[in-house]
């Protein structure tokens, strides 16, 4: 029989959170795990309005510095979510801001106008150690922010997509948000365009691989001859081009190399082929699902092209993927491939994500490599590396004191900043717990809180 | 902590398990003299009483030796740790628990030094099978979504054996699973329980003597699928009163035949009441053969499904989902009913949007039957990282909860709801020997599967891939060699 403890909610924080009007403060007595550096057994990281201003070993405790003493918790980074919806959902049944069903509108989609800071769904996240998350259009096939379970048992759909999505070349621009309450939450727009490929994208183009990839470089062909000849287009004296202009406005950066595509595609041979393309295109690529991308580590690491995976992926649920397996992500950081790791849904559930690191370890994934793998790799790639994903100064302060090992479910976080301000670590979800721990009240628990 | 377990199997038995070693322990039906003479004129086939078993289990186990594993720190799935445990397996039983056992002869000894024991798990909720890989249309068997009361169709009808997921899960640690329908209908249908192994046919998997379990779905699902054709149910209420009106026609055909076998017993001319399946799963249920799964999310609609239950004369045996089951685990306990959940699964729609991590072990702290269970191919492989999320939310609200007690989330209790308790489910001697061998402590999401026995015959090795079974479809694949 399970036992109460007496004083159930006794404030279990053991990390005294710094006060909200606190300039400068010194988290202290923390084993510091900074991704790409050494472990610090016991070290100092001293924040100053809202910025890491200094990290190590012998640092000293500044003058007037309110001290937090770690008490000997795991020191790491916020985690950078990837394919996440974190802002863009409440209930997913309900409805998301993650894809458009409109015929007229892919590339310029954007979902930076959606971001709901008072998302009930953020506070769990946070209690998961995410502390920035890449908001990312769902791309045909669902990936890119990733779907839901469906309960009712899985209704087949790798081989037969959805036609709910959009159908379209390209799923819109990402966005990378910080979960820090309060009102303003976007780190940076427009950090990448999404892009289906294999039967996904085959399926946008009308059925055929060979479709999508001439549909592919006819529009942007179409967006290099628009930047060339804008005044024509403008006095309508030029020819139709394939996309709307906003769409050809948003490729604009694509085409440059400045903005990122991400491409979703499983099978080795969609990731040949989608690889070819960037080279011939002269784009720059991210590769997520990623099934088989340990089947062509070489290439992708030749390319420095970056994948964007979840490890514990390792069933064969359609003919993209039949070489899913766990051992992907040790197999990519093998081969000096960057790798980033997802959570379990792009909402819900991704607060997973510090489990499946741990699953990416269990299968052979150095504990370095993890750790990198959800923080300063996913800010390198979405170009917020200058912000997020590591204890640098002069980098945001958002970090996570957890009780030990961050990739343990037996691990909690203790402390938990974004941009220097400690954040509640409270939930509905914990609310709800609450108040039905006792069931013998004398009133019904709708008076409790 | 250290003693020897030796408790006595059959204490362990609850009514609920009576169908179960009475079917095990009967002769084949068609062995069996006829329950009444004019009867045995009726073709066995439309004779429900006569055709209990028309599928029957031809499980075989796979061949074992005596193996003593040496030094493992042991949960056995009774509350109980045991250190330095050794654990006694021959003739495909567990022969005894303890710690520092002295090994008989001719036992094969297993250095299990550092490593942890558990029960093999058991998953409660499942479609492993019924919607395989790859998840193509063609392979989409799991829910016969054309009427809301589909109660005449049977899982094991749908399930393919070669779904590779049934040997990701034994990788996982999982030795036994409740395949089921889907939740589309208020009456999904029979869900077949399984011995998990490699094999032709899915009546070489059935769990021989496992009771049948009835799919039952509240909420959304059936009012959004038939709502969404236009039929009922359409609402909440429209599903309530689904499941009154299919519990009086079970009755009823009850009564017919047994006013048929009274009248035949008493040589008076009577004509047979013509067989139907869905109310012979019905039946089953009212008699207490079958046993009810019942997918059920809110707290509200559970207590209602209580009261139905109540009004009909069944014992509804396990609600799935379950998300607020910690708002009624008192009435939970109360009734005896188990509650199968995830941990930290929620949000996808309205009715899974109260659902909190610590959802399980509240449940089990007010008494009543807590499980975890998977729903999911890919969860299935980690139920044992399930537990530990659930078992860190316990105490996050205060709950003293030892690594002993919370394996029963994936091994006891679960076995309870399957009505095989007396069976597997835990490590006791008289026991089928379903063992894991974890590199380390289960609760850790760095620990994997070691070894895997079923009926003490080693059915998965990490390390040796003579052990590793393969379905058919993965064969000749480049991705997968």
């Amino acid at each position: 029989m399970i036992r109460r403890l007496a004083v159930l909610l006794a404030a279990t924080a053991l990390v005294a959170a710094p006060q909200a009007q606190a300039a400068t403060v010194a988290i202290v007595n923390a084993r510091i795990l900074n991704p790409g550096a050494a472990e610090i057994p016991s070290g100092t990281v001293v924040v100053r309005d809202g910025k890491i201003v200094a990290v190590g070993a012998s640092v000293a405790t500044p003058a007037g510095a309110q001290v937090v003493d770690a008490k000997g918790g795991v020191l790491t980074p916020g985690f950078v979510a990837v394919n996440s919806m974190l802002g863009a959902v409440e209930v997913s049944a309900v409805g998301d801001d993650i894809d458009v069903k409109t015929p007229d509108l892919g590339a310029a989609f954007d979902v930076q106008y959606a971001l709901n800071p008072d998302s009930v769904v953020i506070p769990v996240a946070r209690l998961g150690g995410i502390t920035s998350a890449v908001v990312t259009p769902r791309a045909e096939g669902g990936q890119g922010g990733a779907g839901e379970h469906d309960d009712s048992g899985a209704e087949a759909t790798s081989g037969a997509p959805s036609s709910e999505h959009a159908h379209h070349l390209f799923a819109g621009q990402a966005a990378v948000i910080q979960l820090a309450r309060g009102s303003d939450m976007l780190l940076k727009p427009k950090v990448a365009m999404v892009s289906p490929f294999g039967n996904a994208g085959a399926k946008v183009a009308g059925g055929a691989r060979g479709a999508q990839y001439v549909l592919l470089k006819e529009a942007l062909a179409d967006v290099r001859a628009y930047m060339r000849n804008r005044a024509a287009y403008e006095r309508a004296g030029y020819r139709d081009l394939s996309l709307s202009r906003a769409d050809l406005e948003a490729l604009i950066p694509v085409v440059n190399g400045q903005m990122p595509l991400v491409a979703v595609a499983n099978k080795a041979s969609d990731i040949r082929a989608v690889l070819k393309l960037a080279r011939d295109e002269n784009i720059k690529l991210i590769l997520t699902g990623a099934a088989e991308a340990w089947r062509v580590a070489p290439e992708l690491a030749a390319a420095r092209v970056p994948v964007i995976l979840n490890p514990i992926l390792n069933r064969p649920t359609s003919f993209e993927t039949l070489g899913a397996t766990m051992e992907n992500a040790a197999r990519l950081e093998a081969a000096g491939v960057t790798v980033a790791i997802e959570g379990n849904s792009g909402a819900h559930r991704a607060h997973e994500m510090r489990y499946n690191a741990g699953v990416a370890v269990a299968n052979g994934m150095t504990k370095g490599g993890a750790l990198a793998a959800v923080t300063i790799n996913p800010a390198k790639i979405f170009g917020v590396a200058n912000r997020v994903g590591s204890l640098e100064p002069g980098k945001d302060a958002d970090l996570v004191v957890w009780s030990g090992d961050p990739f343990e479910p037996l691990s909690k976080p203790h402390l938990i900043l974004v941009r220097g301000e400690a954040q509640p670590l409270r939930s509905r979800q914990l609310d709800l717990r609450d108040r039905y721990l006792d069931l013998n009240r004398p009133m019904p628990p709708g008076y409790s809180y | 902590m250290n003693k020897v377990i030796g408790t006595a199997v059959a204490a362990l038995a609850s009514a609920s398990l009576a169908a179960c070693a009475t079917t095990a322990s009967k002769p084949p039906a068609d062995k069996r003299p006829a329950t009444s003479q004019p009867a045995a004129a009726l073709p066995k086939g439309l004779d429900p009483a006569a055709a209990k078993d028309p599928f029957p289990s031809t499980y075989r186990a796979l061949p074992g030796q005596a193996v003593a594993l040496v030094g493992a720190t042991v949960l056995t799935g009774t509350g109980t740790q045991v250190d330095n445990g050794t654990v006694l397996i021959r003739d495909g039983r567990i022969a005894a628990v303890g710690a520092g056992l002295a090994v008989p002869a001719g036992y094969e000894t297993v250095d299990a030094r550092g490593k942890w024991i558990t029960p093999g798990l058991i998953d409660t909720h499942s479609h492993l099978g019924v919607y395989p890989a790859p998840e193509v249309q063609a392979h989409s068997d799991g829910n016969e979504a054309i009427d809301p009361n589909t109660a005449q169709v049977w899982a094991e009808h749908s399930v393919w054996p070669q779904d590779p997921g049934f040997n990701l899960a034994r990788a996982g640690g999982v030795t036994t699973l409740l395949v089921l329908p889907g939740s589309a209908n208020l009456f999904g249908g029979r869900g077949v329980t399984l011995r998990n192994i490699p094999a032709r046919t899915v009546q070489d998997m059935k769990f021989p003597g496992a009771p049948y379990t009835l799919k039952m779905a509240c909420g959304e699902n059936p009012k959004r699928v038939y709502g969404g054709k236009q039929r009922t149910p359409s609402t909440r209420m429209g599903n309530v009163a689904g499941y009154r009106a299919a519990w009086i026609n079970a009755a009823d055909y009850m009564r017919k035949w047994d006013d048929y076998r009274a009248k035949a017993g008493r040589g008076e001319k009577a004509d047979p009441p013509k067989r139907d399946l869905q109310l012979d799963t019905l039946a089953g249920v009212l008699k207490g053969e079958i046993l009810v799964q019942n997918h059920c999310y809110r707290a509200d609609e559970m207590a209602q499904m209580i009261d139905i239950s109540k009004e009909f004369g069944y014992r509804i045996t396990a609600f799935h989902h379950t998300v607020e089951a910690y708002k009624i685990a008192d009435l939970l306990a109360k009734n005896d009913i188990c509650a199968a959940t995830w941990t930290n699964w929620w949000g996808a729609k309205l009715e899974v949007f109260d659902s909190v991590e610590a959802n399980v072990p509240l449940v089990d702290a007010a008494g009543a039957c807590a499980i975890i269970k998977s729903d999911d191919p890919d969860l299935i492989q980690r139920l044992n990282q399930e537990a530990a999320e659930a078992l860190a939310a316990g105490r996050a609200a205060g709950l003293q909860i030892t690594e002993a007690q919370a394996i029963r989330w994936i091994t006891a209790n679960p076995a309870k709801a399957l009505g095989i308790l007396t069976e597997t489910g835990t490590l006791e001697a008289g026991k089928r020997a379903d063992v894991t061998l974890w590199d380390g402590n289960p609760f850790s999401v760095y620990a994997r599967a070691q070894r895997v026995w079923i009926d003490g015959g080693l059915a998965y090795d990490r390390n040796d891939p003579r052990f590793q079974a393969r379905s058919d479809f993965e064969l000749g694949l480049e991705g997968r060699r």
